[in-house]
């Protein structure tokens, strides 16, 4: 057997842009410094950039400032723009940097990109991708590290994806890309240098369809994005104790394939979601809503969160510690629904 | 900038049709027929159809929450529209949108919209993708002197100058932003003075005057055709009913509104222009008035004798596709 090829999850993400951009001309990238240095005459100015993370370096080169193009700091003008050419033909995929940049082109975003296909009745599509940067764990403090996913999952019209691998990123890359409604495209900062397979040829993940990262059959840990490692680590911590946990990464939480989470919680009994966000109204919150709803008479111990406090993320590292779900959170939440 | 005799008479028709459809409009609302919130275009007539007489369905317009005027302007059938403010499934968007979200996407226009300035930006979107895709296709972005105080107003002018993107950008300053008078709300004299900001022209229109209004959008999206980037249009103009239907208008004198139905119609002068100079008969206009009475007529019976929607229609078209049910 060949050796598995591999790259990061942002060089996958790199990899389904450059392959859709050659698939399909319509797609456009936009977004603060993106490729970078321009209007600079200093040499080496140009792609000195790529985005705060240098994912997308390398791409205005195959394919030019016209189809790459970097914005001024105008996230209203951007994202709007970026909707309105979803309408007339093109799919852009724009960049708003950090999710906590979101309430400057919200507007756009929920009264404009998430509706105008239900208020002309259909007769709209809005074929764009918002890529952001989520997460906590770089001592960012609290505009640059929130995950705010629960915010656009509730806005009927969005779709919302959350990929933990870059396998998942490259096909919900390519899967967003492709999809004719607006998409949020989620990636967290600290796994953007984790290593795992990813094929060459372009393949998509289909949004709305979980993954059981690990079987079990004692307790359903639902897990969103970096939380999915932190899981898992918990799930071996336990399986040592001789519990079976099993762990599900729904990928997308709009749509939410609500039928892998049911089908679990009912095989296991037991339910725990874990997640980075602050948290009321949050995922944590309506995934347990879904359970006590659709599953309750398969439940032998109460439902647990294991999420953020309700504060903003704090910057020292200490704190910042304490406040991202934690590994040994998540077993002593465990061992509590296990012993009840 | 002559206009072919042709052009003039379809330049009438939409004027007359905008005011009579507004007037109807009015009048329906206050019987109680039409619900929700309405906000009427009437007076402003010369300015739309100024500048949609240089369109064609392949260019793209974002409007206001005043958008019956834009479009009837764009061309776009009465019957789907009064229908679509009756709330009935034969709507222009199936009775899903109303009067503030009246759109038709496939005849270029981008929809009317109930956020002051959202338009702006969605505008360049699609002048962007007509600039991407190589096409001699200009949006239009109409908004209110209001809309210019927003920060999408900037963005977006900004947006279009340094991307020299094929966009006019269409200031139409009727005096009063709700109830707010623009001499209170806007620094400066012009709003179209701020495009020296963006490096962009800035040109004043009077927008009671169809022939005004008509060259100086001709010339602008003729400049943006070419690649020459984006106009800012400021054209003063008047609204001759509230705000929204029901406002009591406390903010302005009868005496003012009477002025301008009057004195300043858009249509009168228009009128007297073009039967002046000779380019059309008063008959030929009488004609038109009748026509489009009637049209708007068929218009009203046709959205009062349509169903409502299905209820089951709650939960359709939110997505193109959804793998879960929407409950």
């Amino acid at each position: 057997m060949s050796e598995e090829r591999t790259l990061t999850l942002g060089g996958a993400i790199h990899e389904a842009l450059h392959q859709e951009m050659e698939r399909d001309s319509t797609v456009i990238i936009m977004g603060e410094d993106i490729v970078g240095g321009a209007g600079s005459d200093e040499p080496g100015a140009e792609d000195s950039w790529g985005g705060p993370m240098g994912i997308t370096r390398g791409l205005v080169g195959k394919f030019g400032r016209e189809r790459v193009r970097d914005t001024p700091i105008s996230e209203a003008g951007f994202i709007g723009a970026a909707i309105g050419a979803a309408v007339t033909g093109l799919r852009p995929v724009a960049a708003l940097m950090f999710v906590d940049f979101f309430g400057i082109p919200m507007d756009q975003i929920y009264n404009q990109g998430a509706k105008l296909r239900y208020m002309f009745g259909g007769k709209a599509k809005v074929p764009v991708v918002i890529r952001a940067l989520i997460g906590a764990g770089v001592n960012a403090a609290a505009q640059h590290s929130q995950t705010l996913y629960s915010i656009f999952t509730h806005i009927p019209g969005l779709k919302v994806a959350v990929p933990s691998t870059p396998y998942d990123a490259k096909g919900l890359m390519c899967a967003a890309i492709r999809d004719d409604d607006p998409v949020f495209f989620l990636e967290h900062k600290t796994l953007l240098g984790q290593k795992g397979h990813v094929p060459e040829e372009p393949y998509i993940v289909p949004l709305g369809q979980a993954l059981v990262r690990r079987e079990g059959s004692d307790v359903t840990v639902v897990a969103i994005a970096k939380m999915v490692e932190v899981a898992l680590a918990a799930a071996e911590e336990l399986a040592a104790e001789g519990v079976n946990v099993e762990v599900v990464d729904p990928r997308t939480l709009s749509p939410l394939d609500t039928r892998t989470i049911l089908e679990s919680v009912e095989k296991t009994g037991r339910l725990i979601i874990v997640d980075e966000d602050t948290p009321r109204c949050s995922l944590a919150t309506d995934i347990a809503a879904l359970a006590a709803d659709e599953a309750f008479y398969s439940l032998e111990a109460p439902i647990k969160r294991v999420t953020a406090p309700h504060t903003p993320v704090p910057f020292s590292p200490t704190l910042e510690a304490a406040y991202i779900p934690s590994k040994a959170q998540v077993a002593a939440t465990i061992r509590e629904v296990m012993s009840a | 900038m002559d206009i072919p005799r042709d052009k003039l008479l379809e330049i009438y028709e939409r004027m007359v049709t905008i005011r009579q459809f507004e007037d109807r409009t009015h009048g329906e609302y206050a019987a109680g027929r039409i619900p929700g919130f309405v906000h009427l275009y009437a007076g402003e007539e010369a300015v739309a159809v100024g500048v949609c007489a240089h369109l064609s369905d392949d260019d793209a317009i974002t409007s206001t929450h005043r958008g019956h005027g834009h479009r009837i302007a764009k061309g776009v059938d009465v019957n789907a529209m009064m229908a679509e403010l009756y709330g009935r499934a034969t709507g222009a968007c199936k009775g899903k949108g109303g009067s503030m979200h009246i759109a038709d996407i496939s005849r270029g226009m981008l929809g009317a919209n109930g956020i002051v300035g959202a338009g702006v930006p969605l505008a360049c979107g699609a002048a962007l993708s007509a600039q991407v895709r190589g096409t001699e296709a200009v949006a239009v972005s109409f908004f209110g002197d209001g809309g210019a105080n927003q920060g999408t107003f900037h963005e977006g002018l900004n947006l279009a100058a340094i991307w020299k993107l094929p966009v006019l950008f269409v200031a139409e300053n009727n005096g009063y932003a709700q109830s707010t008078s623009v001499s209170y709300a806007a620094g400066g004299a012009d709003i179209a003075r701020r495009a020296q900001a963006y490096g962009i022209p800035g040109v004043v229109a009077d927008g009671l005057d169809l022939f005004d209004v008509y060259a100086k959008a001709g010339t602008a999206i003729a400049a943006a055709r070419a690649g020459d980037g984006p106009t800012l249009l400021e054209c003063k103009t008047y609204r001759l009913y509230g705000h929204y239907e029901g406002d009591t208008q406390g903010y302005r004198s009868k005496a003012e509104i009477d002025r301008y139905r009057h004195e300043h119609c858009a249509i009168r002068r228009f009128r007297a222009r073009v039967t002046q100079d000779g380019l059309l008969t008063a008959d030929e206009l009488d004609a038109i008035d009748a026509r489009v009475d009637n049209a708007i007529d068929a218009a009203v019976a046709f959205a009062a004798n349509s169903p409502f929607p299905d209820p089951a229609e709650v939960t359709t078209d939110v997505y193109v596709n959804y793998e879960e049910e929407i409950a």
